[in-house]
């Protein structure tokens, strides 16, 4: 009875404040991640030389550096040379930041699985580049790299546990303080992975559902 | 400030390198029982029963749904402690890695095992295999092979992945830089050396599985 008191007294509020703190970890980064993502890919494909040097640069770092050196660096490393970064900052932009170096790899390959006829095409019409890049190819692009961008998304979910380790109380930093002031390690994070499932699954619902919706009716479905 | 960071960059590499044989042993230790948990994992799922595919997809939920640290910690102050086994940091980083990895190697296995054409499990079941037989001297060989490039995937997440054992108190690379980092006050500079050896065991260990993958390949088979 007591241990049922202290669950829904104390761990459930604790918890749901850790959550609500992860979700707006999770929100922000995935929409600049996504962002990033479609920026550095598109860029590598269509950009300017120089743009591709400097996406290439940006994928090949970032993806390469652990994320947890990544936010030590945002938050550890750049006070250093006079940049300071609240924690929950800290933990959003290295989230992006990774995320996107991730997602422009599934952008560039979708981009470069559109036939060059459509872009030949497009300019016999008249369009402009970007005019044809904007309305032409990445609709076609986007939708294709969306199962593989949903994928990082889920990651990044996962990943935003990380954030504790730059002093940003979120789901995982909230268990970790109720586990060693109760010394019950194993029933807290049992619930705290279980949330963390939850959102795993809801979220690759939504996906799911997302490509369903984009998909449109009779051409290219993938799904069988 | 430049020479500062470069110093300490200087004095704390060797200190910082025998951090990264610790990552790369935990990797190592990840890759072997996450291959030797995949393997049947993978196989049950293609060939089990209704029963043991549900089981492994349970499985396999579990270890891909839940955030590494989380697990970590489950492990370490929860489940371990709580059934006694007294066991170091450094193993129970191994063992939640290779669990997980456990998890994605099944599903890199299965991929590969689904991508052979179906005949050949017929074939080798109608010149008297067993299926046991069929699925060691037909299946694996040729799905192993073509599960290198996966593996190689997998390895530099693992890698990565390795750093969050700092969490536990591993004294990986991570940690080491870290550690001179706080006694030196040049944070940036190490953690960017971290990452860059990070970045260059990725690379390496990538171009290495490459190799094999040209090495063992059937010349005029699987590309």
């Amino acid at each position: 009875m007591k241990e049922l008191i202290y669950l829904f007294h104390d761990v459930f509020p604790a918890l749901m404040s850790g959550l609500w703190i992860s979700i707006q970890l999770i929100i922000p980064s995935v929409i600049f991640g996504a962002s990033m993502g479609i920026i550095a890919g598109t860029l590598s494909v269509y950009g300017h030389p120089l743009l591709k040097v400097a996406s290439k640069t940006y994928v090949t770092i970032f993806r390469g550096f652990p994320l947890l050196v990544q936010l030590y660096i945002w938050y550890f490393g750049l006070p250093r040379i006079g940049i300071y970064f609240s924690p929950m900052a800290a933990a959003i932009i290295g989230f992006s930041l990774c995320s996107g170096a991730y997602q422009s790899e599934y952008v560039r390959g979708a981009l470069l699985s559109i036939k060059k006829g459509q872009l030949l095409a497009a300019h016999a019409l008249g369009f402009s580049r970007t005019k044809t890049l904007l309305s032409v190819i990445l609709p076609q692009a986007l939708r294709r790299a969306l199962p593989g961008c949903g994928n990082e998304i889920i990651y990044l979910i996962k990943y935003s546990s990380l954030a504790y380790m730059v002093t940003c109380i979120e789901l995982t930093g909230k268990g970790k303080i109720l586990a060693s002031a109760s010394l019950k390690y194993t029933e807290i994070f049992m619930i705290v992975g279980a949330i963390y499932l939850v959102l795993v699954s809801v979220a690759s619902l939504l996906l799911n559902r997302m490509e369903t919706w984009l998909s449109v009716p009779g051409f290219e479905q993938h799904r069988a | 400030m430049i020479p500062q960071g470069l110093t300490a960059i200087k004095e704390g590499l060797p200190y910082l390198l025998e951090g990264a044989l610790v990552n790369i042993a935990v990797v190592l230790g990840a890759m072997a029982l996450g291959f030797a948990l995949g393997l049947p994992l993978a196989v049950g799922h293609v060939y089990g029963n209704r029963k043991t595919r549900g089981l492994i997809g349970i499985y396999i939920l579990f270890f891909r749904g839940i955030p590494l640290l989380v697990l970590l910690f489950l492990f370490y102050f929860g489940l371990f402690s709580l059934s006694g086994i007294n066991a170091s940091a450094f193993t129970v980083a191994i063992v939640v890695l290779g669990l997980i990895s456990a998890a994605y190697q099944s599903q890199i296995l299965r991929g590969a095992i689904l991508s052979l054409p179906e005949g050949q499990m017929k074939a080798a079941l109608s010149i008297g295999m067993s299926k046991k037989k069929a699925i060691f001297f037909v299946i694996l060989p040729q799905a192993l092979r073509l599960s290198i490039p996966g593996w190689s995937n997998e390895y530099s997440i693992l890698l990565k992945d390795s750093a969050v054992a700092y969490a536990l108190g591993v004294a990986e690379l991570m940690a080491r830089a870290h550690h001179v980092a706080s006694r030196t006050y040049q944070h940036l500079y190490l953690y960017l050396t971290a990452g860059f050896i990070f970045l260059l065991l990725t690379y390496l260990g990538t171009k290495g599985l490459n190799v094999l993958y040209k090495k063992v390949g059937i010349p005029g088979y699987l590309r």
